[in-house]
């Protein structure tokens, strides 16, 4: 299967005008940014209120300080993994007739999207970087160490994966447009599914040994819940080996995923529609 | 070798029938009952290198399907069609490199952003050299005289200057072919005969192929020689402009001017069209043109007298609610 022939030089190109484009909404951008601190906020106090009303220190090997630690990285997981608006977008391309300024020129749809997608998150986390980094400097106690040497290269390497997993399972829902007329329903369910399965709620050992085995076979896990594990060194050896190696066939079976789809997609909105 | 050969071209959408109320779309859950329409049927026509020519039809007469066709978007039910020496549906990027469509009712620039920056994005696309892009550029900012304007958001830009944009932007890559839909919708008289002006002179210089449609006769008569009628999915006319008139134009248009008031039993020699004072106006069959001619000037004074064509917009006019009363009835 031919994954297109990017450019890269072309592709480059649509990341820095859509990256312009972005910073155009400047005042949209930092409120938007302000207000994905709320949620987080919330899941502190909820916690906090758990460690207040247990008698143990630790819930399923978590101190308190570990599990803000957890929820902060979880953050910078989603960062990466998150495409809001990604699968939607799609759909109403397909529906509205948009699509058409794929199939009329030289470009290809996904790597376009892909190039888009990866300026909205390199503008995001640039602006984000000063509040987050604040952030991070008044919880720094709670942090034991920074991983150094392979456990960052394995942490980086996870967290790419997660945006390419993100990108490639969002983008395969968004193209299911090609043939049921509206995808929203779809993806406001599997938000919430993901929200609680990928870790970002609680961490996952919460469960217990088996559905944390089931989960660690599933993709959604390696959108907040892996890389956090990665970065706070609580996830090592065989099993980030192990996990990284399922992170990376979730990644390449999504990048098939969504071609084949788009493929196929293409054929059906050629014979009907238009 | 002709730009544009279509051959036997047909297109059959299958169109979802939902039933009316809760019910009916309930039952549309398990059962669906499809309508097969025929956009387009059977429609031939070549299009040789550097003709203007202009697609007319009435909303939904195909002309659109049509165009889709041919510049890759949707396969044809039938028939074959080749442009530029390739089959268009097969999308490959040599053909894409060497046509463009633009939509009078679709944007492609970005819209936040001022034009010069869209095209940028289409320098990058079609992997075009710098210094030929800029000279083309250069030439077409001179052509639509936009100098001004490229380094504006294109939202704050009015209707006519967005639609230059848009027909710069699409020439960029210098396609061999343009296709045009509505290019001059929604446009004022002073906008429409720029483009026109434009567009015009682009096909003199340049020697581009441009199939254009257009629900006004203006753009038409300015741009185009040669026209094809479609109407109900079937070529009705292809040849030049002026034919159209001769052969669906089946009226004469007769201004009289009486010495006294005009009388008021003229109605025996056509369909009174207009009558105040001395002045009178008649449509009369062109069978009948010099029968009435002889018998008018026989019995009144007549000052001053034309026959004319009837306009092209009405004779057009005309040919189309011909044929929607003809499928009509089927």
């Amino acid at each position: 299967m031919s994954l297109g022939s990017p450019t890269m030089s072309k592709y480059f190109k649509i990341l820095r005008i859509s990256l312009m484009e972005r910073l155009v909404y400047r005042a949209d951008f930092f409120v938007a940014t302000l207000f994905r601190f709320l949620p987080l906020l919330t899941t502190f106090l909820l916690w906090e209120a758990v460690f207040a009303g247990s008698a143990e220190k630790e819930i399923a090997g978590f101190s308190r300080d570990r599990m803000i630690a957890y929820l902060l990285m979880v953050q910078v997981s989603r960062m990466f993994s998150s495409m809001p608006g990604l699968a939607t977008g799609i759909a109403r391309d397909i529906r509205d007739g948009n699509l058409k300024k794929y199939l009329l020129q030289p470009i290809d749809m996904l790597w376009y999207l892909l190039s888009y997608r990866g300026a909205h998150k390199l503008a995001y986390i640039a602006t984000v970087a000063l509040p987050y980094g604040l952030l991070f400097f008044a919880c720094h106690s709670v942090f034991e160490s920074f991983p150094l040497g392979w456990t960052l290269a394995a942490y980086l390497i996870s967290l790419l994966l997660a945006f390419v997993i993100g990108f490639f399972f969002e983008a395969s829902i968004g193209l299911a447009g090609f043939w049921l007329l509206d995808v929203t329903s779809l993806m406001y369910i599997l938000n919430i599914v993901t929200f609680f399965v990928s870790g970002q709620l609680f961490p996952l050992d919460l469960l217990g040994p088996v559905p944390m085995k089931v989960l660690s076979y599933l993709p959604f896990q390696y959108l907040a819940y892996f890389p956090a594990m990665v970065f706070l060194e609580m996830t090592t050896g065989e099993e980030l080996a192990w996990g990284l190696t399922i992170e990376l066939a979730w990644a390449t079976a999504f990048v098939v995923l969504s071609r084949w789809l788009y493929r196929l997609g293409l054929r059906h909105y050629s014979a009907y529609g238009g | 070798m002709p730009i544009i050969e279509a051959s036997g071209l047909s297109k059959t959408y299958r169109v979802y029938q939902k039933k009316e109320g809760l019910l009916g779309a309930l039952r549309g859950l398990f059962r669906r009952e499809y309508k097969e329409v025929r956009a387009v049927e059977d429609v031939s026509f070549h299009i040789e290198s550097g003709e203007i020519v202009g697609f007319l039809g009435p909303n939904g007469a195909g002309k659109t399907t049509t165009l889709k066709m041919l510049s890759g978007l949707i396969y044809p039910t039938a028939g074959t069609a080749r442009v530029l020496g390739h089959i268009p549906w097969q999308r490959e990027d040599a053909f894409r490199r060497q046509f463009a469509l633009v939509m009078g009712q679709k944007n492609q620039l970005w819209w936040d952003l001022p034009a010069s920056d869209s095209f940028q994005l289409h320098r990058e696309i079609y992997s075009l050299q710098r210094e030929s892009f800029e000279r083309t550029l250069g030439e077409l900012i001179d052509l639509f005289a936009v100098k001004e304007l490229t380094r504006q958001p294109v939202r704050e830009l009015s209707l006519g200057e967005r639609m230059k944009m848009e027909l710069i932007a699409a020439l960029l890559h210098q396609p061999k072919l343009l296709l045009l839909d509505e290019p001059t919708i929604g446009l004022d008289v002073v906008a429409q005969a720029t483009i026109q002006k434009c567009l015009r002179e682009y096909n003199t210089v340049r020697g581009v192929t441009m199939l254009l449609t257009s629900h006004y006769m203006r753009d038409v008569e300015a741009l185009c020689r040669r026209v094809l009628v479609i109407t109900h999915g079937k070529m009705l006319y292809d040849g030049p402009l002026a034919g159209i008139v001769e052969q669906f134009g089946q009226a004469k248009l007769l201004k009289l001017h009486f010495a006294e008031d005009a009388p008021d039993d003229l109605g025996r020699f056509g369909e009174v069209t207009q009558r105040k004072g001395p002045v009178a106006e008649l449509r009369v069959e062109r069978s009948r043109v010099s029968e009435a001619l002889a018998a008018i000037l026989d019995q009144y004074t007549v000052v001053d007298m034309s026959v004319q064509d009837p306009p092209l917009d009405q004779v057009i006019a005309r040919v189309f609610e011909d044929n929607r009363v003809e499928s009509g009835a089927v």
